[in-house]
């Protein structure tokens, strides 16, 4: 079978390039410029899949962006992607795409046993049934759920794809090319507007590619292939197909994805997946146009059943039959204009028309072409289980409650038009309040609320005369606001057919003794049935009838649903519909893709990532990196096979021993000018900085306004109004907004200039008994004793010829400096370290031995200032100024920071001398208390004490001042550890800090 | 996306700036008598308004300048926005 129900002539498709691809395993033939979904029914391929809950099969409901049904796992280019709508995904060579929610195959569904039980999973069925008993939960009942929810399998492995973002700025954003966005798109164009113009399917055109009409004497298809052309010729003017317009922010910020590659069997060189373009736009035009929407009766799920509208598409767009023995149900004028094409391809449908009488130019031209029109006439269910077979049809009465004698008429699709739905999820989504138009029996967009304005078919407006005159009018008045010209178009003459008033008939009575399912949200299988349950069980919001019932949830969003299920929730509860009211529009319109979302912040990418100037040589000599923040720092300098543990033991103990240099460039470093410097530095930090000496470094905690600790650092007094101040890695950023704020905000009257020097400064810190001995070999002309260059003195040497800033400041309780040069010396200044020191056996530490030596010496940093502690906290209680005010100084007034027993760092040592213990391990008096066992502290830091070869860690503890001596217990559920331990000092060596003096 | 007026840069995305609260809450001066409550209420408690809202943000990837936005914590329309030292009136 090859295309059997492809026509001969006719569509838009490429006849000269046959493709050839996959589906459920088969081969078969389409052509460029298909769709899967079309190349399918070309094959007379209808069941494409099974329903979510009762399994049933399903087949293609529409041809776009509404089809609920349709749903494939697609592969290609040896990736899967789940949830792809067969009837959006462009064919091409080689694709393969499977049917999801159903197993073993689609031809034979085990789940479709749900559909015999399905008295027994009616609405709420899940939230009813799989309550009790509770222990079921884990081990039964969600297992099953999740394996039989979700309607594809997403791919385990990481992407390959790429995709992009992109920002882009318009006078005018055109949501849509039919003919309304068309027109629109012309007239501002002309008048020099800079125009985006979007369309979601792979042709511009809309409803224009389909209907029978002439503008300005050309067929509405020609006419919109030469509006385009000419657009796409103006520089002003950019029009994207295969892109569609999801959500509509705040600003009039709008997110459009454009699929770039996805008709394409892989991705080209250097192309992008997808594209997502964040669009702010000065005004938008919204000509979403409709959608049809259903007609609801006894199994109108069936394979075959299909909205009129679309079998117009398949046959004009792509020249395929979607029935030899069509069927067209109707409530108005549409699904004769559906019949009509038939009726031009050599086959006869037959038209229900539930209305009595209508009388219009399209309904005499059907009559005349001899189609079959039965008035008053309703289909009542569809006959056929994979496909329809037949129709029961019957006369329905004026009132539509009562129908005559069943009869059954042979077909083998039904087409439904239940008129249409205006499309209004953008103009909602911009927070434009919807109305109910009583005349088309939907909602249509009410005052608008950013600069949008929607116009055609999406504004409930289904003339196309009418349509192109306000577009028109809408383009150019629009664009004159913004570009002040104001070159008028002419607008086209329109030769459409004149239609006769819709019938506000929805949903066939069951008929006597027949209890057919009769569906309103095919996606998610929810029934007319459903919603009455819901209803009687006392759902009353429209909102918790759609997620009792799940109507409208799914991945089509209740597209082609929404209006029926209002539909049927008033007539039950006796409301007009604008009183039931619709759920919320929320944006995306349509799925998109996460990779779209995330565009290139994957991996690497996902964080700038920030290297010192010595990095190379670190790499060279084997650092082990770890992520600090953006940073990517040593953590230890690995020798041989050693390990963490092992190398960063060497690096700390050779610190202790000798001497040993740390790449301290991440820290914060902030400039600090003006003759107010020492005013605002003594409001900042906790401590007295106006008597600061030129010359001198002073440790300074700065606090928050509500007293927790924010950051600690040391400040240098370089000249008379100038300063050097250096923050903790992680705090920099947050610390220079800080005295921005204060600055600018608070004290304006302070002349300081605050700037980060971070990027400019390469910063190595020398530590250990023989640094000085280095460092005057490293600037042999300065003199480096302790009389020159006493503890938190500081002085500029010369690097052998690079200018250097040495401060002796140290964070390891050693006798150390820290000498920066400017940026681009940073790998000099490094070697020329490494080279002078290797007489001193210098070597070079990472953060993890930077860590061992703080800790030990008792030492704070991030893990002891982490947010929710006070200076006492931290034993740093002496460097609170008494007589002075500073940022956060009354809170620390607070009665709980005054608390006798408040909690304090201490030190912390296993009783066994041996086991490390976890950082995070809580302290506890009593390792066998019940649960929760009362918690006194918790361990913020541990290393592995050098100086004294055995664990040691750091705690924050409760009245840790009076608890030195004390035994209590670490304990560690996540590691499974309890750990006895006694609480000491927690500066654990050198109490008396001689060394750093020495 | 809101789209802020910097006053020093003109329109920009929202995703330059970050925000930094009631523009309304005045500092105690430094070195003065505070009470418990008035403490609490400048560290504290805010009013957490629906509607008109003045509130600060600073234009960090931009002049780093922290400026007042007058904004409807519920339509997220923008009315006016003022430098910092600007008098809102």
């Amino acid at each position: 079978m090859t295309q059997a129900f492809r026509i001969e002539n006719g569509g838009l498709i490429n006849r000269d390039k046959k493709l050839s691809f996959k589906f459920n395993g088969k081969t078969y033939l389409g052509y460029e410029g298909d769709t899967l979904a079309s190349a399918l029914l070309a094959n007379g391929v209808h069941l494409v899949g099974r329903s979510f809950k009762y399994h049933r099969p399903r087949g293609f409901f529409g041809a776009g962006v509404d089809e609920p049904y349709a749903v494939v796992q697609l592969y290609r280019n040896g990736e899967t992607e789940p949830n792809i709508k067969a009837t959006e995904q462009e064919l091409f060579e080689g694709l393969e795409a499977k049917s999801v929610n159903c197993w073993p195959s689609v031809n034979f569904d085990i789940g479709a046993i749900n559909n015999f039980l399905k008295i027994f999973l009616p609405a709420g069925f899940y939230y009813k049934t799989f309550m009790w008993p509770k222990s079921f939960w884990y081990r039964i009942y969600e297992p099953f759920i999740r394996k039989a929810a979700g309607l594809g399998v997403a791919s385990t492995k990481h992407d390959k794809e790429r995709y992009e973002h992109k920002y882009e700025y318009c006078d005018l954003l055109i949501a849509g090319s039919g003919p309304s966005g068309l027109a629109g798109a012309y007239a501002a164009a002309k008048n020099g507007a800079k125009v985006i113009l979007a369309e979601d399917k792979p042709r511009f055109g809309g409803s224009l590619l389909t209907s029978d009409v002439n503008i300005g004497n050309q067929s509405g298809k020609d006419w919109a292939e030469g509006i385009i052309a000419e657009l796409k010729t103006m520089p002003n003017v950019v029009v994207k197909n295969r892109s569609q317009i999801f959500g509509y922010y705040d600003h009039n910020m709008l997110v459009m994805s454009e699929k770039v590659s996805d008709h394409l069997p892989s991705t080209k060189k250097y192309h992008p997946n997808k594209r997502l373009w964040y669009i702010r736009a000065k005004e938008v035009l919204i000509s979403s146009g409709s959608i049809e929407r259903p007609i609801v009766f006894g199994n109108n799920d069936t394979p075959g059943v299909m909205l009129s509208s679309a079998a117009k598409e398949y046959l004009k767009v792509y020249g395929v039959l979607v029935g030899r023995k069509p069927l067209v149900f109707t409530n108005n004028d549409s699904g004769y204009e559906t019949a009509i094409e038939f009726k031009k391809h050599g086959v006869d449908p037959v038209v229900l028309d539930s209305r009595k009488n209508p009388e219009s130019e399209i309904i005499d031209e059907a009559k005349n072409l001899g189609i079959n029109v039965k008035n008053s006439y309703v289909v009542v269910a569809a006959q056929g289980y994979k496909k329809v077979k037949s129709a029961d049809i019957a006369s329905i009465s004026e009132d539509k409650k009562q129908l005559g004698k069943i009869e059954n008429i042979q077909c083998d699709c039904i087409c439904v038009s239940g008129f249409w739905t205006p499309t209004i999820h953008l103009a909602s989504q911009s927070g434009n309040k919807t109305k109910f138009k009583e005349e088309i029996d939907a909602f249509v967009p009410g005052q608008s609320k950013q600069n949008e304005i929607t116009l055609g078919a999406a504004n409930g407006v289904f003339s196309l005369e009418e349509t192109l005159k306000t577009s028109f009018t809408a383009g150019s008045e629009l664009s004159k606001k913004i570009t002040e010209n104001d070159n008028k178009v002419a607008i086209p003459n329109v030769v459409e057919k004149k239609s006769s008033q819709h019938d506000k008939f929805w949903c066939v009575p069951l008929p006597k003794g027949k209890n057919y399912k009769r569906f309103l949200d095919f996606q998610n299988d929810v029934a007319v049935s459903d919603v009455e349950i819901a209803l009687r069980e006392g759902y009353r919001s429209i909102e918790h009838v759609k997620r009792y019932t799940t109507l409208g949830m799914a991945t089509d969003q209740g597209k082609t649903s929404n209006l029926n299920g209002l539909q049927l929730v008033s007539e039950i509860e006796n409301k007009v519909v604008p009183a039931v009211g619709h759920t919320t529009f929320r944006p995306p319109y349509t799925p998109v893709s996460i990779g779209a979302i995330v565009g290139r912040e994957v991996g690497k990418h996902s964080k700038p990532t920030r290297k010192s100037p010595m990095h190379s040589w670190h790499e060279k000599n084997n650092a082990v990196f770890v992520d600090a923040g953006v940073w990517l720092r040593p953590r230890y300098y690995k020798r041989g096979d050693e390990n963490l543990f092992e190398g960063s033991k060497r690096e700390a103990k050779n610190v202790r021993a000798n001497v040993g240099v740390c790449d301290v460039t991440t820290l914060g470093k902030i400039d600090i000018k003006g003759p107010d410097a020492a005013e605002l530095l003594n409001r900042v930090y906790t401590n007295a900085w106006l008597k600061l000496p030129v010359g001198k470094a002073r440790y300074g905690v700065m606090l928050r306004e509500d007293g927790i600790v924010m950051d600690d650092g040391t400040t240098t007094r370089i000249s008379e109004n100038h300063y050097h101040m250096t923050t903790t890695t992680a705090q920099a950023a947050n610390v220079l907004s800080h005295l921005e704020y204060y600055l600018q905000l608070v004290w304006p009257e302070l002349n300081v200039n605050v700037v980060s020097t971070t990027e400019q400064w390469a910063g190595a810190a020398i530590a250990g008994p023989k640094s000085r001995d280095l460092l005057q070999k490293l600037f042999p002309n300065s003199d480096v004793s302790n009389e020159g260059l006493p503890f938190m003195g500081y002085m500029e040497g010369d690097l052998f010829g690079a200018k250097a800033r040495i401060y002796r400041i140290s964070f390891s309780g050693e006798l150390a400096y820290e000498v920066n040069v400017e940026s681009d010396y940073g790998n000099f200044m490094w070697e020329k370290i490494m080279e002078v020191g290797e007489e001193f056996k210098i070597q070079p530490y990472g953060t993890e031995a930077l860590s061992t030596l703080r800790i030990e010496m008792g030492h704070v940093a991030g893990s002891e200032l982490d947010g929710r502690t006070i200076p006492f906290d931290n034993a740093l209680e002496g460097l609170v100024s008494k007589k002075k005010d500073f940022i956060g100084k009354r809170s620390l007034q607070r009665s709980a920071f005054i608390a006798e027993d408040r909690q304090r760092i201490v030190g912390v040592v296993p009783l066994d001398k041996q086991t490390s213990i976890p950082e995070g391990s809580h302290l506890v008096k009593d390792d066998k208390a019940p649960l929760p066992n009362p918690k006194l502290g918790h361990i913020s830091a541990s290393c592995w004490s050098v100086e004294y070869d055995n664990p040691f860690s750091l705690a924050i503890l409760k009245d840790g001042k009076n608890m030195i001596g004390q035994k209590l217990f670490a304990m560690s559920p996540l590691k499974n550890k309890v750990i006895p331990v006694e609480i000491v000092s927690s500066h654990y060596v050198d109490p008396k800090g001689e060394r750093v003096r020495s | 996306m809101l789209y802020i007026n910097c006053p020093h840069c003109g329109m920009r995305s929202q995703n330059e700036f970050s925000y930094g609260g009631d523009a309304s809450v005045k500092r105690p001066e430094l070195n003065k008598e505070v009470s418990d409550q008035e403490w609490d209420n400048f560290v504290y408690n805010r009013k957490s308004l629906r509607g008109k809202h003045l509130e600060l943000w600073q234009h960090i990837s931009g002049c780093r300048q922290w400026i007042k936005v007058e904004r409807d914590t519920a339509t997220h329309e923008i009315f006016r926005t003022f430098k910092a030292d600007e008098e809102v009136a």
